[in-house]
């Protein structure tokens, strides 16, 4: 392969193709962006809107699909007083145009010939650029295990709910396991509170397996988890995290 | 617990801009507790007025970002060195 | 740089003041009170917190908390302006004045840098702290300031950018030089004055 050159991130510009509600707050947005070179399951893009005014707002959101995938999906769960959420969930459409750049990110990626075991923790919206790991995961055909943890305030509000269960019925080294915090449904066997230490004792591979760790969500639960971890033995460089902030990405 | 602050990933885009390497990925020494880290693994507290990234055990500033009216102000003084790979 | 290019629809928060109350150039107003934070939060107990005022002094002065808050006080509405162009409007404070604070302070020093919790700091000219137009600040829209605000106490100098206005102040060196401080050594104006719009070096 030709050594490059990489030059400074640049803006470029992307077309809705489908918006997809996963839940009542969050929604996938699938885009085409001419151009795109490919990315690693972790990565994610910065997207900017400029008013006709010039006035502009930045964020970051990950990239949710699988690198194999030839759509880029992001996933945007819609905070009551933000700025940019409720216009990316409200009022972009498909058709429009959104400038983003990316792929950013070196050190929160995961790629098949890495290994395993992979252990993934994820708080709401968190799910995202974990779900991307998974997605590239299937798409490889690595057996490599891998158990996803997944805290969600209920099963309406769990993203890719039915998604993960197809994925973890058709493939036996895929494990996901929910806690619901807020309400479970009729019947629930599973975890029904917030992820604590005694929980990732239960459920964390052994620090002797050596697992690649990543979490992502809220600060409180990645700050929680990773600290838990470390506690419990893990090697702190292979616990990698990502804050989305107080309330998500 | 500081709700603000948040991984070095963060910082990716602001670093693409600046450098032409993959950064969060870089590795660099704290210059006050000689700590090495990845910059993935700095805590970075960013807004419009910047972009600040401490080292994870003692908060030390390693590196400072300021960008407005067509200039970039990088501050690289907590860092005593920076390893960044080729492309 | 996508040239030209706007997200259709897309017009953000900002909002203008009803009537003719003028903002300084290129300032909107904002709902509620944007935290920007360079670092961790620090939370100083008041037992250990102490404000105190060094350098070119003739005697260091110093105040524990109770002693800070025994000092007579003032009740202060003003407007703030962050450099990152959100203003507030008739913001309501109680804090101490800077004057008060210096009161038989003498010194040759023209140059002051606020130092702070966390290591934040900020220079401003003695005359821009004094005659009126500074506090140290502890009360916000009259609840105790909160520590993700700057509490137990800040710098209030709202005639200059709010990121003069230091946050965990913890005291004042006056100097006979002029010493940048955290944003003014990374591209920030000196002074920073709203009303002329200095926002960065050159400006």
């Amino acid at each position: 392969m030709a050594e490059e050159v990489r030059g400074r991130l640049a803006w470029r510009i992307g077309e809705v193709v489908e918006a997809r509600p996963e839940t009542p707050h969050a929604k996938s947005l699938f885009l085409e962006v001419p151009g795109w070179e490919g990315h690693k399951a972790g990565q994610h893009v910065d997207v900017r809107l400029t008013a006709e005014d010039g006035y502009q707002a930045q964020r970051s959101y990950s990239i949710a699909s699988a690198p194999e995938d030839g759509r880029l999906a992001l996933m945007v769960e819609r905070l009551e007083d933000g700025e940019v959420s409720p216009y990316l969930t409200d009022e972009l459409r498909v058709r429009d145009r959104l400038e983003l750049r990316g792929p950013i990110g070196g050190w929160f990626t995961w790629e098949v010939r890495e290994g395993s075991p992979l252990f993934l923790v994820a708080g709401g919206s968190g799910i995202a650029p974990l779900m991307a790991m998974i997605l590239h995961r299937a798409a490889a055909g690595s057996d490599a295990s891998c158990r996803l943890l997944y805290s969600s305030r209920s099963r309406e509000e769990t993203i890719y709910a039915d998604e993960l269960d197809q994925l973890a019925a058709e493939d036996g080294t895929l494990e996901v396991i929910h806690t619901l915090t807020r309400s479970q449904p009729p019947g629930w066997t599973s975890y029904s509170r917030r992820i604590d230490k005694e929980m990732l004792r239960e459920l964390a591979p052994s620090p002797e397996e050596l697992p690649l760790t990543f979490v992502c969500g809220p600060t409180p639960l990645v700050e929680t988890v990773a600290t838990a971890l470390v506690e419990l033995g893990h090697d702190p460089n292979r616990v990698k995290t990502e804050r989305f902030g107080p309330t998500g990405g | 617990m500081d709700e603000n602050r948040l991984d070095g990933n963060a910082a990716g885009g602001v670093l693409g801009e600046v450098f032409p390497f993959e950064m969060t990925s870089a590795q660099v020494a704290c210059v006050s507790c000689g700590a090495v880290w990845r910059l993935g693994q700095a805590m970075v507290y960013m807004h419009d007025m910047g972009t600040i990234m401490r080292c994870a055990t003692c908060d030390n500033p390693l590196i400072r970002v300021a960008h407005g009216s067509g200039r970039y102000w990088l501050d690289l003084r907590g860092v005593r060195y920076l390893q960044a790979e080729e492309a | 740089m996508s040239e030209g290019f706007f997200s259709r629809g897309f017009r953000g928060r900002r909002r203008q003041p009803e009537g003719d109350t003028p903002l300084p150039p290129g300032q909107y107003l904002v709902e509620g009170f944007p935290v920007l934070s360079a670092g961790p939060t620090p939370r100083t107990p008041l037992d250990e917190w102490d404000l105190s005022i060094v350098g070119g002094v003739d005697e260091p002065r110093r105040w524990s908390w109770e002693e800070f808050r025994a000092l007579p006080s003032e009740e202060i509405t003003t407007d703030i302006h962050c450099v990152t162009k959100w203003s507030k409007l008739g913001t309501s404070w109680e804090g101490i004045s800077v004057d008060t604070l210096l009161e038989g302070v003498e010194t040759a020093a023209e140059h002051v840098l606020a130092f702070c919790d966390g290591g934040y700091t900020t220079n401003l000219p003695l005359e821009d702290v004094t005659g009126g137009r500074a506090w140290v600040a502890y009360s916000y829209g009259g609840e105790p300031l909160e520590p993700e605000h700057g509490g137990p106490a800040r710098l209030l100098v709202p005639h200059l950018y709010f990121w003069k206005s230091a946050k965990w102040v913890r005291g004042l060196r006056l100097l006979s030089h002029d010493e940048p401080g955290f944003w003014e050594s990374l591209g920030y104006h000196n002074y920073g004055d709203p009303w002329r719009e200095q926002r960065y070096w050159g400006d």
